[in-house]
Protein backbone atom coordinates (compact mmCIF):
# COMPACT_ATOMS: atom_id res chain seq x y z
CA UNK A 1 0.00 0.00 0.00
CA UNK A 2 2.37 2.56 -1.12
CA UNK A 3 0.23 5.52 -2.13
CA UNK A 4 -1.81 6.21 1.35
CA UNK A 5 -5.18 7.64 1.24
CA UNK A 6 -7.50 9.06 4.51
CA UNK A 7 -7.50 6.20 6.73
CA UNK A 8 -11.17 6.64 7.26
CA UNK A 9 -11.79 5.01 3.52
CA UNK A 10 -9.07 2.46 3.63
CA UNK A 11 -11.12 1.13 6.47
CA UNK A 12 -14.32 1.60 4.87
CA UNK A 13 -13.00 -0.54 1.93
CA UNK A 14 -11.74 -2.84 4.15
CA UNK A 15 -15.19 -3.83 5.74
CA UNK A 16 -17.06 -2.95 2.41
CA UNK A 17 -15.15 -6.16 1.23
CA UNK A 18 -15.68 -8.14 4.07
CA UNK A 19 -19.76 -7.47 4.85
CA UNK A 20 -19.98 -8.53 0.15
CA UNK A 21 -18.23 -11.64 1.40
CA UNK A 22 -20.58 -12.32 3.81
CA UNK A 23 -23.19 -11.10 1.58
CA UNK A 24 -22.40 -13.30 -0.80
CA UNK A 25 -22.10 -16.32 1.55
CA UNK A 26 -25.20 -15.71 3.22
CA UNK A 27 -26.89 -15.31 -0.38
CA UNK A 28 -25.58 -18.93 -1.19
CA UNK A 29 -27.05 -20.35 1.77
CA UNK A 30 -30.35 -18.72 1.21
CA UNK A 31 -30.71 -19.88 -2.51
CA UNK A 32 -29.48 -23.59 -1.09
CA UNK A 33 -32.53 -23.37 1.61
CA UNK A 34 -34.64 -21.91 -1.11
CA UNK A 35 -33.74 -24.74 -3.55
CA UNK A 36 -34.06 -27.63 -1.51
CA UNK A 37 -38.02 -28.58 -1.54
CA UNK A 38 -38.22 -28.58 -5.61
CA UNK A 39 -34.70 -30.30 -5.61
CA UNK A 40 -35.34 -32.73 -3.05
CA UNK A 41 -38.81 -33.34 -5.11
CA UNK A 42 -37.40 -33.67 -8.63
CA UNK A 43 -34.16 -35.93 -6.74
CA UNK A 44 -36.54 -38.32 -5.45
CA UNK A 45 -39.28 -38.78 -7.98
CA UNK A 46 -38.05 -37.73 -11.50
CA UNK A 47 -33.98 -37.91 -11.93
CA UNK A 48 -33.44 -41.14 -9.13
CA UNK A 49 -36.25 -42.91 -11.28
CA UNK A 50 -35.07 -42.36 -13.89
CA UNK A 51 -31.39 -43.39 -13.30
CA UNK A 52 -32.59 -47.00 -11.45
CA UNK A 53 -35.33 -47.32 -14.64
CA UNK A 54 -32.34 -47.56 -17.06
CA UNK A 55 -30.57 -49.71 -14.25
CA UNK A 56 -33.30 -52.40 -13.84
CA UNK A 57 -33.99 -52.64 -17.12
CA UNK A 58 -30.53 -54.62 -17.05
CA UNK A 59 -31.54 -57.49 -15.11
CA UNK A 60 -34.43 -60.39 -15.82
CA UNK A 61 -36.63 -61.19 -13.87
CA UNK A 62 -38.30 -64.59 -12.70
CA UNK A 63 -41.58 -65.45 -13.04
CA UNK A 64 -42.38 -64.74 -9.16
CA UNK A 65 -40.09 -62.14 -8.85
CA UNK A 66 -38.14 -63.63 -6.22
CA UNK A 67 -34.86 -62.93 -8.31
CA UNK A 68 -33.11 -60.89 -10.67
CA UNK A 69 -30.27 -61.53 -12.98
CA UNK A 70 -27.96 -58.97 -15.05
CA UNK A 71 -28.44 -59.31 -18.49
CA UNK A 72 -26.64 -56.43 -19.97
CA UNK A 73 -28.39 -54.89 -23.04
CA UNK A 74 -30.40 -58.33 -23.68
CA UNK A 75 -33.95 -57.57 -22.04
CA UNK A 76 -33.68 -53.81 -24.41
CA UNK A 77 -33.54 -56.05 -27.25
CA UNK A 78 -35.63 -58.76 -26.64
CA UNK A 79 -38.12 -55.80 -25.71
CA UNK A 80 -37.13 -53.85 -29.28
CA UNK A 81 -37.29 -57.38 -31.34
CA UNK A 82 -40.74 -58.29 -29.87
CA UNK A 83 -43.70 -58.30 -31.76
CA UNK A 84 -45.94 -56.78 -28.94
CA UNK A 85 -43.37 -54.18 -28.81
CA UNK A 86 -43.67 -53.36 -32.71
CA UNK A 87 -46.97 -53.69 -32.37
CA UNK A 88 -47.27 -51.05 -30.06
CA UNK A 89 -45.15 -48.48 -31.42
CA UNK A 90 -46.82 -48.70 -34.49
CA UNK A 91 -50.13 -48.17 -33.12
CA UNK A 92 -49.35 -45.03 -30.99
CA UNK A 93 -47.61 -43.60 -34.22
CA UNK A 94 -50.72 -43.80 -36.24
CA UNK A 95 -52.49 -42.50 -33.16
CA UNK A 96 -50.36 -39.43 -32.81
CA UNK A 97 -50.21 -39.57 -37.01
CA UNK A 98 -54.34 -39.22 -36.52
CA UNK A 99 -54.02 -36.91 -33.78
CA UNK A 100 -51.48 -34.32 -34.19
CA UNK A 101 -52.00 -32.79 -37.91
CA UNK A 102 -56.39 -32.89 -37.20
CA UNK A 103 -56.12 -31.15 -33.84
CA UNK A 104 -54.03 -28.36 -35.51
CA UNK A 105 -56.02 -28.22 -38.39
CA UNK A 106 -59.28 -28.25 -36.52
CA UNK A 107 -58.05 -25.78 -33.69
CA UNK A 108 -56.41 -23.52 -35.79
CA UNK A 109 -59.92 -23.07 -37.82
CA UNK A 110 -61.43 -22.42 -34.72
CA UNK A 111 -58.85 -19.51 -33.77
CA UNK A 112 -59.77 -18.47 -37.46
CA UNK A 113 -63.02 -18.33 -36.93
CA UNK A 114 -63.08 -16.63 -33.35
CA UNK A 115 -60.46 -13.75 -34.53
CA UNK A 116 -62.98 -11.49 -36.05
CA UNK A 117 -64.90 -8.26 -33.93
CA UNK A 118 -68.72 -9.02 -34.08
CA UNK A 119 -70.57 -8.63 -30.92
CA UNK A 120 -71.08 -11.97 -28.60
CA UNK A 121 -67.77 -13.15 -29.75
CA UNK A 122 -67.21 -14.16 -25.88
CA UNK A 123 -69.28 -16.36 -25.79
CA UNK A 124 -68.16 -18.49 -28.37
CA UNK A 125 -64.30 -18.36 -27.78
CA UNK A 126 -65.71 -19.73 -24.25
CA UNK A 127 -67.30 -22.67 -26.27
CA UNK A 128 -64.68 -23.49 -28.39
CA UNK A 129 -61.83 -23.15 -25.57
CA UNK A 130 -64.27 -25.69 -23.26
CA UNK A 131 -62.58 -28.92 -24.07
CA UNK A 132 -59.63 -27.35 -22.65
CA UNK A 133 -61.30 -28.28 -19.28
CA UNK A 134 -62.29 -32.20 -19.74
CA UNK A 135 -60.35 -34.50 -18.49
CA UNK A 136 -58.85 -37.57 -20.72
CA UNK A 137 -61.92 -39.65 -18.27
CA UNK A 138 -64.40 -37.47 -19.13
CA UNK A 139 -63.62 -36.62 -22.58
CA UNK A 140 -64.12 -40.42 -23.12
CA UNK A 141 -67.17 -41.37 -21.24
CA UNK A 142 -68.71 -38.52 -23.34
CA UNK A 143 -67.66 -39.66 -26.27
CA UNK A 144 -69.10 -43.12 -25.03
CA UNK A 145 -72.93 -41.35 -25.01
CA UNK A 146 -71.90 -41.61 -28.98
CA UNK A 147 -69.77 -44.93 -29.33
CA UNK A 148 -72.05 -47.19 -27.17
CA UNK A 149 -73.06 -49.94 -29.10
CA UNK A 150 -76.42 -50.71 -27.69
CA UNK A 151 -77.69 -47.01 -26.68
CA UNK A 152 -74.85 -45.05 -28.50
CA UNK A 153 -76.74 -42.33 -30.44
CA UNK A 154 -74.22 -43.45 -33.54
CA UNK A 155 -76.03 -46.43 -33.70
CA UNK A 156 -79.61 -44.66 -32.64
CA UNK A 157 -79.06 -42.15 -35.87
CA UNK A 158 -77.83 -45.25 -37.78
CA UNK A 159 -81.20 -47.23 -36.62
CA UNK A 160 -83.10 -44.68 -37.91
CA UNK A 161 -81.79 -43.95 -41.07
CA UNK A 162 -82.43 -47.70 -41.76
CA UNK A 163 -78.72 -49.19 -42.06
CA UNK A 164 -77.15 -51.91 -39.67
CA UNK A 165 -75.41 -50.52 -36.68
CA UNK A 166 -71.55 -50.33 -35.80
CA UNK A 167 -69.55 -50.95 -33.06
CA UNK A 168 -66.83 -48.74 -33.81
CA UNK A 169 -64.39 -49.58 -30.27
CA UNK A 170 -64.70 -53.22 -30.76
CA UNK A 171 -63.67 -53.32 -34.89
CA UNK A 172 -59.49 -53.34 -35.59
CA UNK A 173 -60.12 -51.27 -38.06
CA UNK A 174 -62.08 -48.59 -36.49
CA UNK A 175 -61.82 -48.88 -32.83
CA UNK A 176 -58.10 -47.03 -32.90
CA UNK A 177 -59.57 -43.75 -35.24
CA UNK A 178 -62.29 -44.26 -33.07
CA UNK A 179 -60.34 -43.57 -29.76
CA UNK A 180 -58.44 -40.76 -31.84
CA UNK A 181 -61.82 -39.28 -32.64
CA UNK A 182 -62.25 -38.57 -29.15
CA UNK A 183 -58.75 -37.09 -28.66
CA UNK A 184 -58.89 -34.36 -31.01
CA UNK A 185 -62.29 -32.62 -29.80
CA UNK A 186 -59.80 -32.85 -26.31
CA UNK A 187 -57.16 -31.35 -27.69
CA UNK A 188 -59.48 -28.42 -29.78
CA UNK A 189 -59.05 -26.20 -26.76
CA UNK A 190 -55.60 -26.08 -25.80
CA UNK A 191 -55.25 -25.74 -29.65
CA UNK A 192 -58.03 -22.98 -30.33
CA UNK A 193 -56.19 -20.94 -26.65
CA UNK A 194 -53.21 -20.52 -28.17
CA UNK A 195 -53.37 -20.03 -31.68
CA UNK A 196 -55.89 -17.46 -30.80
CA UNK A 197 -54.00 -15.60 -28.46
CA UNK A 198 -50.69 -15.76 -31.15
CA UNK A 199 -53.07 -14.51 -33.81
CA UNK A 200 -54.35 -11.44 -31.80
CA UNK A 201 -50.80 -10.22 -30.73
CA UNK A 202 -49.73 -10.30 -34.87
CA UNK A 203 -50.32 -6.64 -35.70
CA UNK A 204 -53.34 -4.99 -37.08
CA UNK A 205 -51.22 -3.14 -39.48
CA UNK A 206 -49.88 -6.19 -41.11
CA UNK A 207 -53.09 -7.44 -42.37
CA UNK A 208 -54.32 -3.85 -43.03
CA UNK A 209 -51.33 -3.01 -45.26
CA UNK A 210 -51.60 -6.65 -47.46
CA UNK A 211 -55.58 -5.51 -47.56
CA UNK A 212 -54.05 -2.34 -49.66
CA UNK A 213 -52.02 -4.51 -52.00
CA UNK A 214 -55.02 -6.26 -52.58
CA UNK A 215 -54.67 -9.31 -50.81
CA UNK A 216 -57.52 -11.32 -50.09
CA UNK A 217 -58.43 -13.15 -46.90
CA UNK A 218 -56.58 -16.95 -47.94
CA UNK A 219 -53.53 -15.06 -48.99
CA UNK A 220 -52.97 -13.14 -45.71
CA UNK A 221 -54.32 -16.23 -44.04
CA UNK A 222 -51.46 -18.21 -45.92
CA UNK A 223 -48.88 -15.48 -45.99
CA UNK A 224 -49.17 -13.05 -42.82
CA UNK A 225 -50.84 -15.38 -39.74
CA UNK A 226 -49.34 -18.83 -40.83
CA UNK A 227 -45.76 -17.84 -40.80
CA UNK A 228 -46.78 -15.26 -37.44
CA UNK A 229 -48.01 -18.76 -35.98
CA UNK A 230 -44.71 -20.60 -36.76
CA UNK A 231 -42.99 -20.97 -33.37
CA UNK A 232 -46.61 -21.67 -31.61
CA UNK A 233 -47.31 -24.05 -34.54
CA UNK A 234 -44.11 -25.58 -33.70
CA UNK A 235 -44.54 -25.23 -29.57
CA UNK A 236 -48.10 -27.43 -30.75
CA UNK A 237 -46.96 -29.77 -32.60
CA UNK A 238 -44.26 -31.47 -30.62
CA UNK A 239 -46.26 -31.01 -27.14
CA UNK A 240 -49.57 -32.60 -29.06
CA UNK A 241 -46.74 -35.40 -30.12
CA UNK A 242 -45.28 -36.12 -27.15
CA UNK A 243 -48.87 -36.41 -25.39
CA UNK A 244 -49.95 -38.51 -28.07
CA UNK A 245 -47.28 -40.79 -27.14
CA UNK A 246 -48.03 -40.98 -23.23
CA UNK A 247 -52.05 -41.56 -23.75
CA UNK A 248 -53.36 -43.91 -21.74
CA UNK A 249 -56.39 -43.02 -20.13
CA UNK A 250 -58.58 -42.95 -23.22
CA UNK A 251 -57.62 -46.28 -23.89
CA UNK A 252 -58.29 -47.88 -20.49
CA UNK A 253 -61.30 -46.29 -20.31
CA UNK A 254 -62.86 -47.15 -24.23
CA UNK A 255 -60.53 -50.13 -25.31
CA UNK A 256 -58.59 -51.96 -22.62
CA UNK A 257 -56.18 -52.13 -25.97
CA UNK A 258 -58.16 -54.46 -28.06
CA UNK A 259 -59.41 -55.53 -30.05
CA UNK A 260 -56.47 -57.71 -31.17
CA UNK A 261 -54.51 -55.80 -29.88
CA UNK A 262 -55.27 -52.70 -32.25
CA UNK A 263 -55.30 -49.91 -29.61
CA UNK A 264 -52.78 -51.82 -27.32
CA UNK A 265 -50.30 -48.10 -27.79
CA UNK A 266 -47.08 -47.95 -25.42
CA UNK A 267 -47.81 -46.71 -22.32
CA UNK A 268 -51.04 -49.29 -21.82
CA UNK A 269 -48.56 -52.27 -22.95
CA UNK A 270 -46.37 -50.98 -20.13
CA UNK A 271 -48.47 -50.62 -17.56
CA UNK A 272 -50.02 -54.23 -18.21
CA UNK A 273 -46.76 -55.28 -18.09
CA UNK A 274 -45.80 -53.41 -14.90
CA UNK A 275 -47.37 -55.56 -12.16
CA UNK A 276 -46.19 -59.11 -14.09
CA UNK A 277 -42.63 -58.15 -15.02
CA UNK A 278 -41.08 -54.90 -13.68
CA UNK A 279 -37.77 -55.50 -14.91
CA UNK A 280 -38.93 -55.69 -18.78
CA UNK A 281 -41.71 -52.50 -17.52
CA UNK A 282 -38.32 -50.63 -16.90
CA UNK A 283 -36.55 -51.32 -20.03
CA UNK A 284 -39.88 -50.80 -22.25
CA UNK A 285 -39.82 -47.27 -20.05
CA UNK A 286 -36.99 -46.56 -21.25
CA UNK A 287 -37.55 -47.12 -24.73
CA UNK A 288 -40.55 -44.93 -24.41
CA UNK A 289 -38.36 -42.41 -23.48
CA UNK A 290 -35.64 -42.29 -25.88
CA UNK A 291 -38.74 -42.69 -28.42
CA UNK A 292 -40.26 -39.68 -27.17
CA UNK A 293 -36.63 -37.83 -27.15
CA UNK A 294 -35.67 -38.87 -30.57
CA UNK A 295 -39.15 -37.55 -31.83
CA UNK A 296 -39.33 -33.97 -30.38
CA UNK A 297 -35.43 -33.47 -30.98
CA UNK A 298 -36.11 -34.27 -34.87
CA UNK A 299 -39.52 -31.94 -34.66
CA UNK A 300 -37.22 -29.10 -33.36
CA UNK A 301 -34.73 -29.09 -35.50
CA UNK A 302 -36.58 -30.23 -38.79
CA UNK A 303 -39.69 -27.34 -37.74
CA UNK A 304 -37.35 -24.99 -36.36
CA UNK A 305 -35.66 -24.26 -39.73
CA UNK A 306 -39.30 -23.57 -40.98
CA UNK A 307 -40.25 -21.34 -38.44
CA UNK A 308 -40.12 -17.52 -38.70
CA UNK A 309 -39.54 -15.80 -35.04
CA UNK A 310 -41.10 -12.34 -35.20
CA UNK B 1 -75.52 6.44 -55.50
CA UNK B 2 -77.74 5.58 -53.08
CA UNK B 3 -78.62 2.06 -54.82
CA UNK B 4 -75.25 1.56 -54.65
CA UNK B 5 -74.97 2.06 -51.06
CA UNK B 6 -77.95 0.29 -49.53
CA UNK B 7 -76.61 -2.78 -51.90
CA UNK B 8 -73.06 -2.30 -49.62
CA UNK B 9 -75.20 -2.53 -47.05
CA UNK B 10 -77.24 -5.37 -47.80
CA UNK B 11 -74.00 -7.48 -48.31
CA UNK B 12 -72.10 -6.95 -45.31
CA UNK B 13 -75.56 -7.45 -43.33
CA UNK B 14 -75.67 -10.56 -45.38
CA UNK B 15 -72.07 -11.26 -44.59
CA UNK B 16 -72.45 -10.82 -41.12
CA UNK B 17 -75.33 -13.29 -41.01
CA UNK B 18 -73.45 -15.67 -42.69
CA UNK B 19 -70.53 -15.37 -39.88
CA UNK B 20 -72.55 -15.92 -37.41
CA UNK B 21 -74.19 -18.90 -38.97
CA UNK B 22 -70.92 -20.49 -39.31
CA UNK B 23 -69.97 -19.59 -35.53
CA UNK B 24 -73.25 -20.93 -34.70
CA UNK B 25 -72.80 -24.15 -36.27
CA UNK B 26 -69.16 -24.77 -35.44
CA UNK B 27 -69.89 -24.24 -31.94
CA UNK B 28 -72.72 -26.57 -31.86
CA UNK B 29 -70.61 -29.34 -33.48
CA UNK B 30 -67.70 -28.75 -30.88
CA UNK B 31 -70.24 -28.73 -27.76
CA UNK B 32 -72.31 -31.77 -29.33
CA UNK B 33 -71.19 -34.45 -27.24
CA UNK B 34 -71.21 -32.49 -23.92
CA UNK B 35 -74.88 -31.38 -25.03
CA UNK B 36 -75.64 -34.97 -25.55
CA UNK B 37 -73.85 -36.13 -22.35
CA UNK B 38 -76.28 -33.36 -20.46
CA UNK B 39 -79.44 -34.60 -21.87
CA UNK B 40 -79.05 -37.94 -21.55
CA UNK B 41 -78.11 -37.78 -17.56
CA UNK B 42 -81.41 -35.95 -17.33
CA UNK B 43 -83.49 -38.68 -19.00
CA UNK B 44 -84.98 -42.00 -17.09
CA UNK B 45 -83.24 -45.25 -18.22
CA UNK B 46 -86.46 -46.11 -20.32
CA UNK B 47 -85.59 -43.03 -22.67
CA UNK B 48 -82.37 -44.40 -23.93
CA UNK B 49 -82.48 -46.44 -26.88
CA UNK B 50 -84.53 -43.75 -29.02
CA UNK B 51 -82.69 -40.26 -30.89
CA UNK B 52 -85.71 -38.72 -28.75
CA UNK B 53 -83.36 -38.47 -26.14
CA UNK B 54 -81.93 -35.88 -27.43
CA UNK B 55 -84.81 -33.63 -27.08
CA UNK B 56 -85.21 -31.44 -23.88
CA UNK B 57 -87.84 -32.18 -21.60
CA UNK B 58 -88.64 -31.86 -17.85
CA UNK B 59 -85.35 -32.85 -15.78
CA UNK B 60 -85.39 -36.08 -14.24
CA UNK B 61 -82.45 -36.04 -11.90
CA UNK B 62 -82.24 -39.84 -10.60
CA UNK B 63 -79.38 -40.37 -12.34
CA UNK B 64 -77.56 -37.38 -10.39
CA UNK B 65 -79.31 -39.31 -7.30
CA UNK B 66 -78.00 -42.36 -8.38
CA UNK B 67 -74.26 -41.53 -9.16
CA UNK B 68 -74.43 -39.93 -5.39
CA UNK B 69 -75.96 -42.88 -3.63
CA UNK B 70 -74.78 -46.17 -5.70
CA UNK B 71 -71.53 -45.10 -6.18
CA UNK B 72 -68.64 -43.27 -3.83
CA UNK B 73 -68.83 -39.88 -5.76
CA UNK B 74 -69.14 -37.64 -2.81
CA UNK B 75 -65.63 -39.88 -1.91
CA UNK B 76 -64.05 -39.35 -5.20
CA UNK B 77 -64.96 -36.03 -5.74
CA UNK B 78 -64.19 -34.99 -2.04
CA UNK B 79 -60.31 -36.98 -2.55
CA UNK B 80 -60.09 -34.79 -5.89
CA UNK B 81 -60.72 -31.76 -4.05
CA UNK B 82 -58.11 -32.37 -1.20
CA UNK B 83 -55.85 -33.58 -3.38
CA UNK B 84 -56.13 -30.78 -6.04
CA UNK B 85 -56.05 -28.04 -4.01
CA UNK B 86 -52.78 -29.42 -1.96
CA UNK B 87 -51.00 -29.89 -5.04
CA UNK B 88 -51.39 -26.18 -6.33
CA UNK B 89 -50.73 -25.14 -2.92
CA UNK B 90 -47.55 -26.64 -2.82
CA UNK B 91 -46.40 -25.69 -6.49
CA UNK B 92 -46.81 -22.38 -5.92
CA UNK B 93 -45.08 -22.37 -2.92
CA UNK B 94 -42.26 -24.09 -4.28
CA UNK B 95 -42.09 -22.61 -7.36
CA UNK B 96 -42.13 -19.15 -6.03
CA UNK B 97 -39.02 -19.89 -3.77
CA UNK B 98 -37.04 -21.53 -6.64
CA UNK B 99 -38.07 -18.87 -8.94
CA UNK B 100 -36.68 -16.12 -6.52
CA UNK B 101 -33.60 -17.71 -6.39
CA UNK B 102 -32.94 -18.08 -10.14
CA UNK B 103 -34.33 -14.54 -10.42
CA UNK B 104 -32.26 -12.06 -7.97
CA UNK B 105 -30.08 -14.68 -6.27
CA UNK B 106 -25.84 -15.28 -7.12
CA UNK B 107 -24.92 -18.50 -6.33
CA UNK B 108 -22.25 -21.07 -8.18
CA UNK B 109 -23.71 -23.21 -11.12
CA UNK B 110 -26.57 -21.22 -11.39
CA UNK B 111 -27.04 -21.75 -14.92
CA UNK B 112 -26.56 -25.35 -14.45
CA UNK B 113 -29.14 -25.97 -11.91
CA UNK B 114 -32.20 -24.20 -13.69
CA UNK B 115 -31.01 -26.61 -17.03
CA UNK B 116 -31.32 -29.44 -14.83
CA UNK B 117 -35.07 -27.61 -13.55
CA UNK B 118 -35.94 -27.61 -17.36
CA UNK B 119 -34.38 -31.18 -17.83
CA UNK B 120 -37.62 -32.51 -16.10
CA UNK B 121 -40.21 -31.31 -18.17
CA UNK B 122 -38.39 -33.78 -20.52
CA UNK B 123 -39.00 -37.04 -18.42
CA UNK B 124 -42.40 -37.92 -19.31
CA UNK B 125 -44.23 -38.86 -15.59
CA UNK B 126 -45.11 -42.37 -18.03
CA UNK B 127 -41.47 -43.00 -18.49
CA UNK B 128 -40.93 -43.44 -14.21
CA UNK B 129 -44.10 -44.86 -13.06
CA UNK B 130 -42.19 -48.41 -12.30
CA UNK B 131 -39.08 -47.00 -9.96
CA UNK B 132 -41.93 -44.62 -8.39
CA UNK B 133 -44.25 -47.07 -7.86
CA UNK B 134 -41.48 -49.05 -5.98
CA UNK B 135 -40.65 -45.67 -3.79
CA UNK B 136 -44.39 -45.46 -3.07
CA UNK B 137 -44.39 -48.81 -1.81
CA UNK B 138 -41.27 -48.70 -0.08
CA UNK B 139 -42.53 -45.89 2.14
CA UNK B 140 -45.66 -47.61 2.54
CA UNK B 141 -47.63 -44.65 0.79
CA UNK B 142 -50.19 -46.71 -0.91
CA UNK B 143 -53.53 -45.66 -0.28
CA UNK B 144 -52.72 -41.95 0.84
CA UNK B 145 -52.72 -38.41 0.00
CA UNK B 146 -49.17 -38.53 0.12
CA UNK B 147 -48.68 -40.58 -2.90
CA UNK B 148 -50.61 -38.71 -4.67
CA UNK B 149 -49.51 -35.03 -3.48
CA UNK B 150 -45.77 -35.07 -2.99
CA UNK B 151 -44.60 -36.47 -6.09
CA UNK B 152 -46.28 -33.41 -7.68
CA UNK B 153 -44.76 -30.33 -4.75
CA UNK B 154 -42.20 -29.28 -7.76
CA UNK B 155 -42.83 -28.16 -11.00
CA UNK B 156 -40.44 -26.60 -13.40
CA UNK B 157 -43.17 -24.83 -15.29
CA UNK B 158 -44.45 -22.59 -12.36
CA UNK B 159 -40.21 -22.22 -11.32
CA UNK B 160 -39.76 -21.01 -14.74
CA UNK B 161 -42.69 -18.68 -15.01
CA UNK B 162 -42.39 -17.14 -11.34
CA UNK B 163 -38.34 -16.23 -12.09
CA UNK B 164 -39.74 -14.38 -15.34
CA UNK B 165 -41.99 -12.47 -12.97
CA UNK B 166 -39.44 -11.78 -10.41
CA UNK B 167 -36.98 -10.52 -13.34
CA UNK B 168 -39.50 -8.03 -14.66
CA UNK B 169 -39.38 -6.19 -11.54
CA UNK B 170 -37.70 -3.16 -11.32
CA UNK B 171 -34.32 -2.68 -9.95
CA UNK B 172 -35.26 0.77 -8.43
CA UNK B 173 -37.67 -0.71 -6.36
CA UNK B 174 -35.06 -3.32 -5.07
CA UNK B 175 -33.17 -0.58 -4.45
CA UNK B 176 -35.66 1.54 -2.38
CA UNK B 177 -36.70 -2.29 -0.75
CA UNK B 178 -32.94 -2.63 0.43
CA UNK B 179 -32.80 1.21 1.63
CA UNK B 180 -35.96 0.67 3.82
CA UNK B 181 -33.89 -2.30 5.52
CA UNK B 182 -35.07 -4.86 3.57
CA UNK B 183 -33.48 -8.36 3.27
CA UNK B 184 -34.13 -10.61 0.42
CA UNK B 185 -36.86 -12.63 2.36
CA UNK B 186 -38.99 -9.22 2.91
CA UNK B 187 -38.22 -8.27 -0.34
CA UNK B 188 -39.54 -11.41 -1.44
CA UNK B 189 -42.80 -11.15 0.83
CA UNK B 190 -43.74 -7.91 0.90
CA UNK B 191 -43.22 -6.63 -2.22
CA UNK B 192 -41.93 -9.56 -5.30
CA UNK B 193 -44.81 -11.93 -4.42
CA UNK B 194 -47.27 -9.15 -4.24
CA UNK B 195 -46.15 -7.96 -7.70
CA UNK B 196 -46.19 -11.43 -8.88
CA UNK B 197 -50.11 -12.05 -8.52
CA UNK B 198 -50.74 -12.76 -11.75
CA UNK B 199 -48.61 -14.96 -12.66
CA UNK B 200 -49.16 -16.84 -9.35
CA UNK B 201 -53.32 -16.45 -10.45
CA UNK B 202 -52.34 -18.10 -13.86
CA UNK B 203 -50.01 -20.86 -12.15
CA UNK B 204 -52.34 -21.83 -9.70
CA UNK B 205 -55.98 -22.57 -12.54
CA UNK B 206 -52.83 -23.89 -14.47
CA UNK B 207 -51.81 -26.14 -11.98
CA UNK B 208 -55.69 -26.95 -10.60
CA UNK B 209 -56.20 -27.66 -13.52
CA UNK B 210 -53.51 -30.41 -14.22
CA UNK B 211 -53.91 -31.92 -10.87
CA UNK B 212 -57.83 -32.70 -11.19
CA UNK B 213 -57.43 -34.12 -14.17
CA UNK B 214 -54.54 -36.68 -13.44
CA UNK B 215 -55.00 -40.32 -14.29
CA UNK B 216 -52.25 -42.46 -14.87
CA UNK B 217 -50.34 -42.06 -11.44
CA UNK B 218 -53.66 -42.24 -8.86
CA UNK B 219 -54.68 -45.42 -10.96
CA UNK B 220 -51.38 -46.72 -10.16
CA UNK B 221 -51.00 -45.78 -6.18
CA UNK B 222 -54.43 -46.45 -5.42
CA UNK B 223 -56.16 -49.50 -4.91
CA UNK B 224 -59.17 -48.57 -1.81
CA UNK B 225 -61.88 -47.24 -3.22
CA UNK B 226 -61.66 -44.26 -0.21
CA UNK B 227 -58.44 -43.17 -1.97
CA UNK B 228 -59.72 -42.89 -5.43
CA UNK B 229 -59.85 -39.74 -7.28
CA UNK B 230 -62.71 -38.57 -9.14
CA UNK B 231 -61.11 -39.66 -12.53
CA UNK B 232 -60.87 -43.03 -11.07
CA UNK B 233 -64.16 -43.02 -9.70
CA UNK B 234 -65.23 -43.02 -13.24
CA UNK B 235 -63.27 -44.95 -14.56
CA UNK B 236 -64.70 -47.72 -11.45
CA UNK B 237 -68.09 -46.45 -12.68
CA UNK B 238 -67.67 -47.34 -16.38
CA UNK B 239 -67.05 -50.82 -15.51
CA UNK B 240 -69.95 -51.34 -12.68
CA UNK B 241 -72.91 -49.11 -15.12
CA UNK B 242 -72.17 -51.27 -17.94
CA UNK B 243 -74.97 -49.74 -20.40
CA UNK B 244 -76.01 -47.51 -17.62
CA UNK B 245 -75.41 -43.99 -19.72
CA UNK B 246 -77.39 -41.90 -17.52
CA UNK B 247 -75.86 -42.85 -14.02
CA UNK B 248 -72.30 -42.65 -16.17
CA UNK B 249 -73.03 -39.30 -17.76
CA UNK B 250 -74.46 -37.80 -14.50
CA UNK B 251 -71.09 -38.85 -12.62
CA UNK B 252 -69.16 -37.79 -15.81
CA UNK B 253 -71.01 -34.11 -15.32
CA UNK B 254 -70.57 -34.23 -11.86
CA UNK B 255 -66.73 -35.07 -12.17
CA UNK B 256 -66.72 -31.99 -14.61
CA UNK B 257 -68.34 -29.32 -12.62
CA UNK B 258 -65.31 -27.96 -10.61
CA UNK B 259 -63.13 -27.31 -13.69
CA UNK B 260 -66.00 -25.54 -15.50
CA UNK B 261 -66.41 -23.41 -12.19
CA UNK B 262 -63.11 -22.70 -12.27
CA UNK B 263 -62.68 -22.20 -16.36
CA UNK B 264 -65.91 -19.86 -16.12
CA UNK B 265 -64.33 -18.07 -13.10
CA UNK B 266 -60.99 -17.93 -14.04
CA UNK B 267 -60.78 -17.89 -18.01
CA UNK B 268 -57.95 -15.33 -18.43
CA UNK B 269 -55.90 -16.27 -15.84
CA UNK B 270 -55.64 -19.93 -17.52
CA UNK B 271 -55.50 -18.32 -20.56
CA UNK B 272 -52.41 -16.36 -19.27
CA UNK B 273 -50.53 -19.82 -17.97
CA UNK B 274 -51.56 -21.66 -21.10
CA UNK B 275 -50.19 -19.04 -23.60
CA UNK B 276 -47.23 -17.75 -21.37
CA UNK B 277 -44.87 -20.97 -21.99
CA UNK B 278 -45.22 -20.85 -26.02
CA UNK B 279 -45.40 -17.17 -26.45
CA UNK B 280 -43.14 -15.76 -24.14
CA UNK B 281 -40.91 -18.91 -23.88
Amino acid sequence: MTVSGPIGIEEARATAALRGRRQRRGEVALAAALLAPSLAVFGVFTFYPLLRTIWLGFFLQDPFGLRSRWVGLDQYRDVLGSADFLNSLEVTFLFALYTVPTSLAAGLALAVLADQHLPGMRIFRTIFASTVATSVAVASLLWLVLLQPSAGLINQFLDAIGRDPVDLLNDPDTALPAVAATTVWQNLGVVFIVTLAAMQSIPEVLHESAKVDGHGTWSRFRHITLPMLGPQLLFLTVVLTINAFQSFGQIDILTEGGPSESTNVLVYSLVQTLPIDPGRAAAQAVVLFVVIGVLSFVQFKWLDRRVHYG
Amino acid sequence: MADLARRARWRRRLSIGARYLLLVVVAALVLFPIYAAVMVSQKPLTALGDLDVLVPDSPDLGGFADAFDDSNMTRYLLNSLIVSVLITAGQVVTSILAGYAFAALRFPAKAALFYLFLATLMVPGEVNIVVNLETIQRLGWIDSYQALVVPFLAFAVGTFLLRQAFLGIPQDLRDAAAMDGYGHWGFLTRVAVPLARPTIAGLSVFSFLLAWNQYLWPLVVTNDDDFRTVQIGLRALRDEAGSNLNLLMSATILASLPILVVLVLFERQLIRGLTAGSIKG
